[in-house]
C-alpha cells in the first residue's frame, strides 16, 4: 500500500514537471540602440552577441535579475533586466519588469527567512514566513528548534509585526502573537514525558533592507508558557537571522 | 493698586483677542489670496503647452526559474564512527545572482568505533541511536562563476559556491546544534538541471565518551536539482 502511494506520488510529480517548467515564451521589440547578450546570468560573463534596435527577441526565462532571450537568427543569451527595460512589447508598448531595489522591498508581499539566537539558555533555530498586508502591518508564521542540555523543543507560532517606518531602510517592529510549544526533556537526565503548552509572547526588533532583495533582521521576544503547573514560565529569546522578499 | 492689576490683566486679555483675531484675519486673507491667484491662472494660458503623453506600460509574464530542489548521495565521515553512506535531499531559493538560501534534509547510519571492534561485546549506542539525521538552513554566496568547456563545442555555466549555515542533526539519542560551513560546484546542464558536487563540515558537540568535546564530521557528496 505505502510503496502504490510512492509510485502515484511520483507519477504525479513526473505528470506536473512539464507543466511547471513549460516555457511561457515573451517577445519584445529593441528599442535602445542595441542590447548586449551574456553567455550565463551573471555580470562575469563575456558579452558574445549585439541585438540592434528593431530587432525581436524572445524572452524564456528569468533566473534573478537576468533573462535568457533568444536573437533573431536563434543566439540564445542572458541580459539584465535594466537592459529589458529599453525594450517594447509587439505593439509598440513600453514594458516593466519586476524588480528588487529599495523600491520593490517597501511594496513587498511576501518575505521568507532564517534566524538563529538563544531561547532561555538553548541554541533556537527559527524558519519564518511573512505575508504583508500593508507596508506596516504584516502576519508571519514561524517553526523553531530549541536545543538545550536538559530539554529540547520545537514551536510554532503565529504573530502579527507592526513596523514603524516602512519607508526607512532601518525600521524598528513590534510583535504580538501566540502558538505551541512542545518541551521534550533529554532522556539520560531524568525519565519525563513530553508535554505541549500553549504559548504567548511580545517582542520588538529591528529590520533592515541590506541589498537586493535581502533583509537583515535581530529581535528579542519574551515568552510566557502556559504550562499545566501553577505557575507560567517565562522565557527570553534573542535571535538574529537574515531574509528575502519578493 | 487692585485696578491697576485689573486693568492690566484686561489688556493683556484683550491684546491676546486682538491676536488672534487678527491671525484669524490674516489667514482668511491669505486664502482669499490663494483662491484669485488660482482663478488667474485659469485664465492665462500656460507658455509651454506640453504634449506628453501618459506612456502604456506592460508588464509580461516571464517565467522566473529562482527555485532549485534536488536529491545527493555521498559518503559521510561520523567522527569516531567511521565513515558512512549518506543520502539527502535540498531545496534552494536564489534571492540574486551572488546569494541563495539553501533548506537540506539528510540520513546517514553510524556504523562501530574502534572501541567497540577491539572490546567485542561492548555496544556504545542502540541500532536507533546510530541513525544520523540532520536538517540545516544555509546562506550560500556563488564565489566563483564561470563556464565549463567539453571538448569544443558545448560549454556550461558553473559556479563554485561557499556555504554556512545551522542545523540540527538527531544522533545517539539527542538532539544537537549543529554549524555546517562548506563549498560547492554546480554545473547548470541545461535549461532546467544542475548537477552538484559538495563537501561540508558538520560541527556539533558530543559527550558520549565521556568528555564533552566538538566533532568534525565531513560529508562528500553528488547530486543533481531542478530548476523551477
Amino acid at each position: 500500500m505505502q510503496t502504490l502511494k510512492y509510485i502515484v506520488a511520483a507519477a504525479a510529480f513526473l505528470l506536473l514537471m512539464p507543466a511547471a517548467i513549460a516555457r511561457s515564451d515573451v517577445e519584445l521589440i529593441v528599442e535602445e540602440a542595441f542590447i548586449e547578450l551574456r553567455t550565463g546570468p551573471g555580470r562575469g560573463y563575456p558579452v558574445f552577441y549585439v541585438v540592434e534596435q528593431g530587432e525581436e527577441i524572445t524572452v524564456t526565462r528569468r533566473r534573478t535579475e537576468w533573462f535568457e532571450v533568444i536573437a533573431p537568427k536563434g543566439q540564445e543569451g542572458w541580459v539584465h533586466r535594466d537592459a529589458l527595460e529599453l525594450t517594447l512589447d509587439p505593439e509598440g508598448m513600453a514594458i516593466r519588469v519586476e524588480d528588487s531595489s529599495f523600491g520593490s522591498y517597501t511594496n513587498r508581499r511576501f518575505e521568507m527567512g532564517v534566524m538563529d539566537g538563544e531561547f532561555g539558555g538553548a541554541d533556537v533555530i527559527s524558519v519564518y514566513g511573512a505575508y504583508s498586508f500593508t507596508p506596516n502591518v504584516s502576519a508571519e508564521i514561524a517553526v523553531s528548534q530549541g536545543i538545550g542540555t536538559f530539554a529540547d523543543s520545537v514551536f510554532a507560532t503565529a504573530n502579527v509585526v507592526h513596523q514603524f517606518f516602512p519607508d526607512k531602510r532601518i525600521t524598528p517592529f513590534f510583535t504580538l502573537g501566540g502558538g505551541m510549544l512542545r518541551t521534550s526533556p533529554n532522556a539520560t537526565l531524568v525519565e519525563v514525558e513530553d508535554r505541549t503548552d500553549e504559548i504567548a509572547f511580545a517582542g520588538i526588533g529591528l529590520r533592515a533592507y541590506a541589498t537586493r532583495r535581502l533583509l537583515l533582521r535581530a529581535e528579542y521576544k519574551s515568552y510566557v508558557i502556559f504550562t499545566s503547573r501553577d505557575e507560567n514560565q517565562e522565557i527570553d529569546e534573542w535571535k538574529a537571522g537574515f531574509s528575502f522578499f519578493f | 493698586m487692585e485696578s491697576r492689576f485689573f486693568f492690566l490683566f484686561l489688556s493683556k486679555r484683550l491684546l491676546l483677542t486682538f491676536l488672534l483675531l487678527g491671525s484669524l484675519l490674516m489667514s482668511g486673507c491669505s486664502m482669499l489670496q490663494q483662491s484669485a491667484s488660482e482663478a488667474a491662472d485659469e485664465e492665462v494660458p500656460p507658455v509651454i503647452d506640453p504634449e506628453v503623453d501618459r506612456r502604456d506600460i506592460r508588464v509580461p509574464k516571464i517565467d522566473s526559474e529562482n527555485f532549485e530542489v534536488g536529491i545527493y548521495g555521498g559518503l559521510m565521515s561520523i567522527e569516531d564512527f567511521g565513515s558512512d553512506p549518506v543520502v539527502g535531499v535540498r531545496a534552494a531559493f536564489h534571492a540574486t545572482e551572488d546569494f541563495f538560501l539553501e533548506a537540506a534534509y539528510g540520513k546517514a547510519e553510524a556504523g562501530r568505533t574502534s572501541f567497540e571492534e577491539l572490546s567485542g561485546a561492548v555496544e556504545l549506542l542502540t541500532p536507533e541511536e546510530r541513525d544520523f539525521t540532520y536538517y540545516n538552513l544555509s546562506l550560500g554566496v556563488n564565489i566563483l562563476p564561470g563556464e565549463a568547456f567539453f571538448g569544443s563545442k558545448r560549454a556550461f555555466n558553473t559556479a563554485l559556491y561557499a556555504i554556512a549555515g545551522v542545523g540540527s542533526t538527531e544522533f545517539a539519542g539527542d538532539d544537537r546544534f549543529t554549524i555546517n560551513a562548506g563549498l560547492g560546484y554546480r554545473v547548470i546542464i541545461n535549461d532546467f538541471l544542475a548537477i552538484h558536487a559538495d563537501v561540508r563540515d558538520h560541527l556539533f558537540d558530543i559527550d558520549l565518551l565521556g568528555e564533552e568535546k566538538t566533532t568534525h564530521n565531513i560529508e562528500y557528496n553528488f547530486g543533481f536539482t531542478i530548476f523551477f
